[in-house]
């Protein structure tokens, strides 16, 4: 010990963390490297690089960069507000999926919910009655953990290919009820979709031709999702999800409710899904039954996977790539589902974890941990094997 | 290095007291010796046609180390699963301080005060050691998805005494070094300590250990013993099922000996080892059980 006992409280915040990594896996690739480094910063640094971050992608459709941009192609706002829906969903995918463990094949479902409530409430086509747009984003996400829950409450208690099969029944059975029930229109569907309100130059800010405004709204909800949910993930709540993954009887055994938490992670999926819904429903303006089939379905669990099951941040990053990639090279588009299929296979056998492999974060207070264990900050690469030594022989002195 | 909590890496020797307090603050230790627990009536466990256990009664005592024994098949972990939960007994019934344990969910009967360990190990693999413990101290706390998601005070102090005790627990088991390691990376004598750690983190009254020593060398054996004796002594119930005979015979207080599913002895163990039925049934066939242990 002894060498920077005294180091900043919470430096190297997640030091401890990686440690154990390390030495999980010493043959780590250069991206795992990349990580190690990434999680040896002390936390201030973290935070200050995330911001950075947070601010280009903030701005990303007014900085416009050359190579990066989709246009002529597709209009470049209006292409990163698609990659901000699809990393919002993945993100709430992510927590059914990824955290944990339930296949969910019928997600589109809930966003077709999400989209349905914004449309039935603010389209000039409804006869409901109409709020404004903004109120409908929570409105739709109570509407879809409604249905979350109507889902779970029966198929919670299957699992594995079971639930998927259910599931993806249910998808198809919201895509079809919005065909035969005459109050959701079918193929016509619902023009005019509301908008958040805000004008510009006597022109409305909220357009649905602006990618910028949507796409900034969406990712700074985004940013709230992903704080929210981290608070979940370093909780009883996150650590139940793993457990059921990993061992749900065991989990079971050890006290956690398991079918509590498990809709808890359907319902929370089904929020975030209602939102993303909600959100696509008022930027297009136009909401009708053809938006939402299986193949969508799949393409939302194609981006949680390749981003990294179980990691919010690969959630969001597959999300936003799984979007990207039809708009920027729109030649290739015909072809996205044959090459994102390919993509997987080959994923699967050289990455299986997906681009960022699920961080298992789920205490808040590691720089206490550190103190218990004695975790030197700074020296992240021996520090656990060292320390471990230590206290066994401290052990025996003191005995 | 100074802290404000018992730290074992500041060189100062943290009494087993001060972590036994630490790992049950609400432990019973001024409860009688005696008074029964658990008590098994009857309990029948049928699969099909095959009957595992046929009419077993037997009780387990406050603050005792029951051992139950029998050849393979005899319907131990049988016994385990149906008062765990995991299989409805057919008939008779399983009660817990006068509240029947029967047909209520695993995790309800775990908050009753029943742990248990698994004979193969399951553990949480992606966690870390104290992480996996955790899981089980959590099964004492209420905070659920709106407490954590804004952080409510109470959320905030069970996660910090979440994570003082889970250490002080993996301390108890001698494990505390490898705290931050995932679960699925400790060594075999590490990962069955985990699974009794993390079994004591629910708080259990009775903690049921299904053969803790199974792949164990004899100075491991030892060294559980003298585990599963300090967990009597910081005022837990023991229930264990064991194939080692030295091991049974050494640290528990009274014995169960189960056979086809029926009791057919139940003494302390000097009585046990005299006991012809036993004798006959199951120390007889000592070598065979050896191989399979």
């Amino acid at each position: 010990m002894g060498i920077n006992p005294e180091g900043p409280p919470m430096g190297g915040a997640e030091a401890a963390q990686l440690d154990a990594d390390e030495l999980a896996e010493t043959k780590g690739s250069r991206l795992d490297k990349l990580r190690g480094r990434w999680r040896a910063l002390p936390r201030w640094q973290q935070w200050l690089v995330l911001s950075i971050v947070a601010l280009v992608v903030f701005f990303l459709p007014v900085i416009n960069p050359p190579i990066i941009t989709t246009e002529p192609g597709t209009d470049f706002p209006l292409a990163c507000f698609d990659m901000a829906r699809f990393a919002l969903v993945a993100l709430g995918l992510n927590v059914v999926v990824g955290q944990a463990g339930l296949l969910d094949l019928g997600y589109i479902g809930f966003f077709a919910v999400g989209s349905y409530v914004a449309a039935l409430w603010t389209s000039s086509d409804s006869t409901y009655v109409h709020i404004p747009f903004l109120w409908t984003l929570p409105l739709a996400m109570v509407v879809t953990v409604f249905f979350g829950v109507l889902l779970g409450i029966p198929t919670l208690r299957l699992r594995g290919d079971y639930l998927a099969i259910v599931t993806l029944g249910f998808g198809e059975i919201i895509r079809l009820l919005a065909s035969i029930v005459p109050a959701l229109r079918g193929n016509v569907g619902f023009q005019n979709v509301g908008a958040p309100p805000g004008t510009h130059d006597g022109k409305q800010i909220f357009d649905n031709s602006h990618g910028t405004p949507w796409y900034m709204m969406t990712v700074a909800i985004i940013i709230v999702v992903m704080l929210l949910l981290g608070n979940l993930e370093r909780s009883r709540v996150g650590r139940a999800w793993v457990a059921i993954r990993e061992d749900e009887d065991a989990a079971e055994t050890m006290g956690v409710p398991t079918f509590k938490f498990k809709l808890w992670a359907f319902g929370t999926g089904a929020a975030i899904g209602g939102l993303s819904g909600a959100i696509f429903a008022g930027q297009v303006g136009f909401v009708n039954n053809q938006k939402f089939d299986v193949a969508t379905s799949m393409l939302f669990l194609a981006a949680v996977v390749l981003g990294g099951s179980g990691n919010k941040f690969g959630a969001v990053i597959g999300g936003a790539i799984v979007s990207y990639i039809p708009n920027r090279f729109i030649e290739i588009a015909n072809y996205k589902y044959l090459i994102f299929g390919v993509v997987l296979i080959v994923l699967m056998i050289f990455r299986p974890q997906g681009l960022l492999p699920a961080r298992n974060h789920l205490l808040a207070a590691i720089g206490r941990i550190r103190q218990w264990t004695g975790t030197a900050s700074g020296q992240p690469e021996a520090a656990a094997a060292t320390d471990a030594g230590r206290i066994t022989l401290r052990k025996e002195e003191d005995q | 290095m100074s802290t404000a909590i018992p730290d074992p890496a500041d060189g100062r020797t943290v009494t087993e007291q001060e972590i036994a307090d630490i790992v049950a603050p609400d432990r019973e230790i001024a409860v009688s010796v005696g008074e029964p627990l658990v008590v098994l009536d009857e309990l029948t466990v049928t699969f099909g046609g095959l009957t595992a256990l046929d009419h077993v009664s037997f009780e387990i005592r406050r603050g005792e180390i029951l051992g139950l024994i029998g050849p393979n098949g005899a319907g131990k972990t049988t016994c385990f699963n149906a008062m765990t939960g995991v299989y409805k007994p057919s008939h008779g019934t399983v009660t817990m301080e006068g509240a029947s344990l029967v047909g209520k969910k695993k995790h309800a009967i775990t908050r009753a005060g029943v742990a248990r360990t698994f004979q193969n190990i399951r553990l949480f693999g992606d966690m870390t050691a104290l992480e996996n413990v955790v899981v089980g101290l959590d099964a004492r706390h209420r905070t659920s998805v709106p407490g954590a998601i804004f952080r409510t005070p109470r959320h905030v102090r069970e996660e910090r005494e979440s994570i003082e005790r889970g250490m002080a627990l993996l301390e108890f088991v001698g494990i505390a070094g490898e705290a931050t390691s995932p679960s699925r990376s400790l060594s075999y004598g590490s990962q069955r300590r985990l699974e009794i750690a993390r079994a004591l983190a629910t708080e259990p009254k009775l903690l049921c250990l299904d053969e803790p020593a199974a792949g164990f060398n004899p100075a491991e054996k030892e060294e559980l013993m003298t585990l599963i004796r300090q967990i009597r002594d910081d005022g837990y119930t023991v229930l264990l099922i064991e194939h080692d005979m030295k091991l049974v015979m050494g640290v528990t207080d009274r014995i169960v000996v189960l056979e086809f599913g029926r009791k057919i002895a139940e003494g302390a163990p000097k009585q046990i080892q005299e006991d012809p039925a036993v004798i006959a049934a199951y120390l007889g066939v000592e070598d065979d059980d050896d191989g399979v242990a």
